[in-house]
């Protein structure tokens, strides 16, 4: 399988958006909204990261301790 | 090979450029973009990893060496891999201090799958001593 270079830009590009966001909303005064911002990029970041996790847990799995 | 290399020195230092970027604004997705990373670069080595091992049984097998021990040993690699990854990477995102009881927990792990190993050793040991 080859290196997922797009998902890599994918986290930087949201990274980066929900920044510009949470700044946008704080000036304007919608300080909670920029906390919601925030927390759902988190989440959908948390979410490819963690099932790729799951995917190294599995590899390491059938590789190293012989569990299927 | 070569190849390979080339593309993930390339992976490695775009990422890193990428994480220097958003660690201005949000260091922890510039944390969860590491941790992709690092999981990407070993997922991308698998197969190798699996070639590698697949020949050490192949020797161990034409060896006659017990498969208990080669199994043992590939089990104690991999948790020595697992512990190390974690702790790399919750140090990094400054937790020293779990990162030391990771690595402690790894430590132990691995003394107590190498207890049958330890065993047969001190046994024989003991049959060799003339008494």
């Amino acid at each position: 399988m080859g290196l997922e270079v797009d998902i890599i830009f994918k986290i930087a590009g949201v990274g980066i958006v929900v920044a510009f966001l949470h700044t946008i909303l704080d000036q304007v005064g919608k300080k909670e909204y920029a906390q919601w911002v925030t927390l759902f990029g988190f989440i959908y970041i948390l979410f490819m990261v963690a099932s790729i996790v799951d995917e190294l847990f599995q590899k390491i799995k059938s590789v190293f301790l012989f569990q299927g | 090979m070569t190849i390979e290399i080339l593309q993930i020195v390339g992976f490695a230092l775009i990422a890193t450029f990428l994480a220097l970027v958003v660690k201005e604004q949000k260091p922890n997705f510039a944390f969860l973009l590491i941790v992709f990373v690092g999981c990407s670069i070993f997922l991308y080595l698998i197969d190798q990893i699996y070639a590698i091992i697949h020949m050490l049984e192949k020797i161990a097998i034409n060896a006659n060496v017990n498969i208990i021990y080669v199994e043992t040993i590939l089990k104690i690699i991999g948790i020595a891999y697992i512990a190390e990854f974690a702790s790399q990477i919750t140090k990094d995102a400054g937790q020293a201090a779990i990162a030391s009881k990771i690595e402690m927990a790894g430590k132990i792990l691995i003394l107590a799958m190498a207890i049958p190993i330890l065993t047969v050793l001190i046994e024989t040991i003991i049959a060799l001593i003339p008494n």
